[in-house]
């Protein structure tokens, strides 16, 4: 079948199962355009290209397949820079396809040439430029494959607009993936499987660290069995939340910069760390030559160059996370750990009562308070997308996630405005599902110009923006480090609601505690996207704290009281 | 000093990506060499980097995860030859020429061309030895010089061979 280079695009996509494509048209891409109106492809049109990354990404992350996004040459493609890296530092397999100048034009700095896949090289797990229509469907199948096999991550696929025009034979068969042949490795040997058998079935203060990796490699029931086999409590990076049910009493929660103390104590105490799917990140570890001094550690892990990255490891289980537990898994002891579960316990101290929950209201609302609401009035069931700061780890605190993919948020790089339009690219995913943003007043400005997307797309999803009039996280380090030195933090937006109102969508301002609870059922209940402006406590800071570089067992804890109480313009 | 072989896709924008990969990394390359290999598809690398065990792990391993490399191996702890080509053009005048000769000859170097006022020389051998010749050829002058860059190899039945077999995969 002889077809043009769009349209080849365009069919392979939709062979590849794609439904949704998220991108915004320009010269260079045209040809695709045109394609994209006669094909099967739904187009969902952004504001800004930096959006279609983080909605491919928001796609991939709640559907575990892979996010496509699209956009020009030159200022279309460097938009995508963001989201690309994000996608990167996290893993995320989506696929980004930018139109390029005709390839007799290139490196003659046309309008709107940009050396994209010389810019996004480091950013990306591979990229490609396709010069020949011919090229095409080869180079879409093997993006796809790349993405999102082995450790994830985003692909470029650089197309020529002459590529784009030329007519060529479509041929999916022979264009099936041709990638160059990797050295088969031996990922670990006998001795080393046995000894990570030893160190588990003899450990005695055990701890697993769980990360993505194991939700990437789709591990969540062979993981729950080992856990509950050894009787091994879980602490969970930022991403790894969701990988086990939060209800369960030998989960954790979440470890590092912000964890619960005494998960970090614990973590400090343990003879054994089993690291899963993670990659011992300076958020998780604070000071490294303080970090878990006491405990051997086994890494079981896909990516090879993970392994003594960061933190040497006793026993290194090289490959996904699934196949790997499932070997381990005949080999573990049934254990009951009842004296370590018992300590562990006894390490929770007063921790719930130091906790903002438990404190009588005082007429003021809390961040705390109003993620605790939004988790109990879901049941536990949305999808939280979140943006970067105190928001952020408030959620990843009051938020009790029972289900994998459930909590969607840039861990890695911490991107800023990725919240508003990874979740509409989640809802994309997962149509049937209660999909909520959760932002601070700084980040949704970042990226609020989805607004529109939303609109036009005639999507529901709930944004509640926690408004504390700074860009909070920041103000926090200024705080604690910069002695209350609140410089370029305090932050003037415009009135949310009103500004929901002039997209088109419901927006609504809550000041108190009491309203809270109504406001999300009556939102749940609503066919339309609502937008919440909660005006909460200006000063609150997110506890306890590791300070970056400091070591996991000096911890910055919330004060018993009295509680910060700076008056919020109503 | 870490010494990598590594077998890549000869293809452009290759070398832009082993290189970017050792620049991410922050480690130091001391010299790269690429050339091709009996089979016109693939190049073999020869890196020779700054850095220590754990640096040329972190480089080897993610080099691997290029889609382009094929194979990345550290060789520095096992037994293996390094070369290195020098070609270095000194002054020469009828008074020093023998001498020059003399010290040419116990270097095992050959004179490839011969002008009124210099010559060059051709050496190959360890980055030592060419670091000799050059010291007791300093006095003379040395007016330019070209190295190639270290190319390596495993000894006798340690064979570093690349991946050849054309993987076809129709996973997606």
């Amino acid at each position: 079948m002889k077809l043009t280079g769009a349209q080849i695009l365009c069919e392979s996509l939709t062979k590849l199962g794609v439904h949704d494509i998220f991108g915004y048209p320009g010269g260079a891409i045209l040809p695709v355009y045109d394609a994209l109106g006669s094909s099967k492809l739904h187009h969902v049109l952004v504001r800004h290209e930096q959006g279609a990354t983080h909605m491919a990404d928001g796609y991939a992350r709640a559907s575990g397949g892979v996010g496509v996004a699209m956009a020009t040459s030159g200022p279309g493609a460097t938009n995508m820079v963001t989201g690309i890296a994000t996608a990167m530092l996290d893993s995320s397999p989506v696929v980004c396809i930018t139109g390029q100048v005709s390839s007799k034009l290139l490196g003659s700095d046309a309008f709107q040439e940009i050396d994209i896949t010389g810019i996004t090289m480091p950013i990306t797990k591979h990229n490609v430029i396709v010069t020949r229509a011919e090229d095409i469907a080869r180079a879409v199948r093997e993006a796809f494959l790349i993405a999102n096999s082995g450790r994830p991550g985003p692909v470029l696929i650089d197309i020529t607009k002459d590529a784009q025009q030329a007519i060529a034979e479509f041929d999916w068969d022979a264009a099936a993936p041709k990638l160059p042949p990797k050295r088969a490795r031996v990922n670990y040997d006998q001795a080393e499987f046995d000894r990570a058998v030893a160190l588990l079935n003899s450990a005695k203060r055990p701890i697993i660290l769980a990360g993505r990796g194991i939700m990437l490699s789709g591990a969540m029931r062979v993981f729950d069995k080992f856990v509950r086999t050894a009787n091994i409590p879980v602490a969970m990076t930022l991403l790894g939340i969701g990988c086990f049910p939060a209800s369960d009493p030998l989960n954790l929660g979440m470890m590092g910069m912000h964890g619960e103390a005494w998960v970090n104590t614990a973590i400090q105490e343990a003879d054994l760390l089993i690291a899963i799917g993670m990659r011992f990140d300076d958020r998780v570890t604070g000071d490294l030559r303080t970090y878990a001094k006491n405990a051997r550690k086994i890494h079981i892990e896909v990516d090879r160059s993970e392994i003594n990255k960061n933190v040497p490891v006793d026993s290194a289980l090289i490959g996904d996370a699934g196949e790997t537990l499932a070997k381990l898994l005949p080999a573990v002891n049934v254990r009951e750990h009842g004296d370590w579960l018992a300590h562990i316990k006894e390490l929770r101290g007063d921790s719930a009562v130091r906790d903002i929950q438990s404190l009588p209201d005082n007429g003021h609302l809390y961040a705390a308070h109003v993620i605790n609401d939004i988790w109990k009035e879901t049941h536990g069931e949305a999808i939280v997308v979140t943006d970067v700061g105190q928001h952020q780890m408030w959620e990843a605190q009051y938020y009790h996630h029972e289900k994998p993919r459930s909590l969607i948020t840039s861990g890695g790089l911490g991107t800023m405005g990725f919240a508003l339009p990874a979740a509409i690219g989640a809802k994309f995913a997962r149509p049937e599902a209660d999909v909520w943003v959760v932002v601070g007043d700084g980040g949704f400005q970042m990226t609020m110009c989805e607004l529109a997307t939303i609109v036009q797309e005639k999507i529901k999803i709930n944004i509640a923006i926690i408004n504390n009039g700074f860009l909070g996280m920041v103000r926090q380090w200024q705080e604690f480090f910069y002695d209350k030195r609140y410089v370029a933090t305090p932050l003037v937006a415009p009135d949310f609601a009103a500004l929901a109102n002039a997209f088109g969508i419901r927006g609504e301002r809550i000041s108190s505690r009491a309203e809270v609870a109504p406001a999300i059922r009556a939102a749940r209940a609503s066919k339309e996207t609502t937008l919440f402006d909660f005006r909460v406590e200006q000063e609150d800071s997110v506890y306890p704290m590791v300070a970056a570089g400091a070591s996991l067992s000096d911890m910055i804890r919330r004060p018993s009281s009295p509680l910060v109480e700076t008056a919020t313009e109503p | 000093m870490q010494t990598i072989v590594a077998y890549v896709e000869n293809k452009p924008g290759v070398l832009n990506r082993v290189a970017s990969l050792a620049r991410r990394l922050a480690i130091n390359i001391d010299s790269l060499t690429v050339g091709p290999t009996e089979n016109e598809a693939i190049a073999r690398m020869t890196i020779v980097a700054h850095t220590d065990e754990k640096g040329a792990h972190r480089l080897e391993s993610s080099l691997e995860k290029l889609v382009d490399v094929r194979l990345a191996e550290n060789i520095t702890e096992r037994a293996s030859l390094e070369r290195d080509l020098a070609l270095i053009k000194v002054l020469a005048d009828q008074a020093n020429r023998p001498h020059l000769m003399e010290l040419i000859k116990v270097f095992r170097g050959r004179v490839i061309d011969v002008a009124p006022e210099s010559l060059i020389i051709e050496i190959s051998g360890t980055v030592d030895k060419i670091d000799g010749l050059l010291e007791v050829l300093r006095p003379f002058g040395v007016l330019e010089m070209a190295r190639s860059g270290r190319i390596a190899m495993t000894r006798g039945g340690d064979l570093l061979r690349p991946p050849v077999d054309e993987q076809v995969v129709t996973a997606a």
